[in-house]
């Protein structure tokens, strides 16, 4: 019954019928989306079905064409990345964006540090210190095991990359976390405990907004499926009821237009 | 609890292998240095292994110090700047004629008077440094609007700075500086007489070289333009992202790059008592080489301050070595090419063994 939402929780962030054009190519064709607090919401479709295109137009990477966004009960249009970041959204990039030759305590705090005060401050002087000591805890938090807190990045594994990179969003993330493809890249052990961190995060309130192709995976973790296809939402899936074959199934068109109005409403319920 | 313990022992572990790795590229450094002055002390004992000769070293090391600590900054951005040698030459000129012009009427300083020098000459040198900044901005701001990369945008100002100085003095060094910045200023020694029991010939340029030095250490390892410098060079995409105005840092070090040039440039100028076109025109690639060899990565993200240092003084200390020596000085290029090669090729190593991790 995890996939169930009471219908007097308002969601954190709504999206209404958005679209968006690269030229010819319509990317996003009417998408409705919402995401509710304290859930994973996994956003699964095929390659070219728009998943990246809404979550940049989401993340205030690239603006709608048309449509209405309402975060935090408040319509908004996040004109830059940086507008969603400081109203509380972050997003772990499939590429990481991490500064592999920092530590973590400077990847964690890259464009946030800490100053000391006074005249120190006010020249530059990092307060290592403070910023050390709050990695530690949020590393600790999330339980995120790294070798240790000076190495550089480029020295840990996969995973242990992918740990600091989830712990600097969710450091910095108060509303919603994006993860686009966090497990792409990882083995199995790795990808078992990128998904636990998942979990871990949904537990601390934030809903996480998992974007991925690994079927397994969504099931694993996922509280609520959207499905994206050519564009528009192909369907909604519980994860309880609903099997991996659904969801291939909507992914690649072959279930018909009346079959996905039920899914949808299977999946909303 | 198992997985607790090695865990920890692992931590241990990579905090001993982070400190060395660190530490590797400057001390690999300093062992060269080292091992050369052991070669020419045991070559030529006190001729070489002197306070006066020390002296020397000091004073030429600390004129390329400047290059190498602009070198370093620009290099851990993933950059480069060639255009330091021109921009050097630049500053010095047009330091040069500004004292000139500034310090009496032109029949005055024609006869080699100049009433005015203690206007003109801060004059030049403020001028001088304000060109290198510009000539710096300059280069900063074709790599960031123009979207150039550094090399092409730095290999062009190379040429053009070096034509405007040229063309300012019609190709010669400047004559008629006042001859007070050298004999009063630049060559003024700081060293009190007998002190500490040693005759030290502690010129300006040394204290000023090394405080800088200094400062570029700290700003670099402990200040928010530090992080930033490192950042960009790593990941310049994830610094975007992460809201680092990346234009701007880099605009602020190809700046800084061309100031502490301009800084060079008068450092020549008060040294020499003129502005020499002909000289330094490979002080870049010395520079390069001076931040390479002293662990700074030409692929961005990795270098420190120490490390130049000690790299600087490498190819001052061979040259004055060979001079000593009676070899042929030619041989310094030679060494110093091999020393760099050798130095980029271990660090590659190191670097590819520490990924594999």
């Amino acid at each position: 019954m995890e996939g169930q939402q009471p219908a007097a929780v308002a969601p954190v962030l709504r999206a209404t019928g958005i679209e968006k054009r690269f030229g010819p190519v319509r990317a996003l064709r009417g998408v409705d989306f919402e995401v509710f607090p304290g859930e994973v919401v996994a956003l699964i479709g095929d390659n070219g079905a728009g998943k990246s295109t809404l979550v940049n137009v989401l993340t205030g990477v690239t603006p709608p064409d048309a449509g209405e966004i309402v975060f935090d009960g408040k319509p908004v249009r996040f004109s830059s990345p940086q507008e969603a970041r400081a109203a509380g959204i972050e997003t772990v990039y499939q590429d990481l964006a991490i500064a592999p030759h920092a530590d973590a305590v400077a990847n964690i705090f890259l464009g946030r540090e800490y100053l000391v005060g006074g005249i120190g401050g006010f020249f530059g002087f990092l307060d290592n210190k403070r910023m050390r000591k709050e990695t530690e805890e949020q590393l600790e938090r999330l339980r995120v095991r790294i070798p240790s807190l000076g190495r550089r990045l480029v020295t840990l594994s996969g995973g242990q990359r992918q740990g600091v990179a989830v712990a600097r969003a969710v450091m910095w993330a108060s509303k919603i976390v994006f993860m686009d493809e966090p497990t792409a890249a990882l083995g199995v052990a790795q990808t078992e405990m990128v998904l636990d961190l998942i979990r871990r995060v949904r537990d601390t309130g934030i809903p996480v907004v998992f974007i991925s192709h690994n079927m397994p995976n969504v099931f694993q973790v996922a509280d609520r499926i959207v499905v994206l296809r050519l564009g528009q939402v192909a369907a909604h899936l519980d994860p309880a009821t609903a099997t991996i074959n659904d969801a291939v199934a909507a992914m690649t068109g072959a279930i018909g237009n009346e079959d996905r109005a039920d899914l949808a409403a299977a999946g909303r319920r | 609890m198992a997985d607790t313990e090695s865990t920890q022992e692992g931590a241990a572990e990579a905090e001993l292998g982070r400190t060395l790795g660190a530490r590797f590229a400057s001390s690999f450094t300093l062992a060269i240095l080292l091992s050369i002055v052991v070669v020419f002390t045991v070559l030529k004992g006190t001729t070489f292994f002197s306070l006066a000769n020390f002296n020397n070293i000091l004073l030429d090391t600390s004129q390329i110090l400047m290059l190498s600590i602009a070198a370093t900054f620009v290099i851990i951005t993933a950059g480069i700047d060639l255009s330091v040698s021109s921009i050097l030459i630049l500053s010095a000129v047009i330091a040069a004629q500004s004292m000139i012009r500034f310090s009496g009427t032109p029949e005055q300083t024609a006869a080699y008077e100049f009433p005015n020098q203690h206007i003109g000459i801060p004059i030049g040198v403020v001028l001088g440094l304000v060109t290198g900044a510009i000539c710096g901005l300059g280069n900063g701001l074709l790599i960031t609007r123009l979207k150039l990369p550094p090399f092409i945008v730095t290999l062009g100002t190379l040429s053009v700075y070096l034509g405007i100085a040229q063309l300012l003095t019609g190709g010669t060094t400047v004559p008629g500086v006042p001859p007070a910045i050298q004999n009063d200023i630049g060559l003024r020694n700081l060293w009190p007489p007998g002190f500490l029991g040693i005759d030290f010939r502690l010129v300006p340029q040394i204290v000023i070289a090394f405080v800088i030095a200094l400062i570029a250490g700290i700003v670099l390892s402990r200040t928010r333009f530090g992080r930033y410098t490192y950042a960009i060079g790593s990941n310049a995409a994830a610094a975007r992202r992460v809201g680092i105005n990346v234009d701007g840092h880099l605009l602020k070090v190809y700046t800084l790059s061309g100031f502490l040039s301009g800084i060079a440039g008068i450092f020549d100028l008060f040294r020499f008592g003129t502005a020499s076109i002909g000289t330094h025109q490979l002080d870049n690639l010395a520079s390069i080489s001076a931040a390479v060899i002293g662990g700074t990565s030409l692929f961005g993200g990795i270098g420190a301050i120490s490390g130049s240092v000690i790299g600087a003084f490498i190819p001052v200390v061979l040259r004055n070595g060979l001079v000593i020596t009676g070899v042929p000085s030619f041989w310094q290029n030679v060494a110093i090419g091999i020393v760099l090669i050798v130095a980029v090729w271990l660090d590659q190593r190191r670097r590819s063994a520490e990924e594999r991790m």
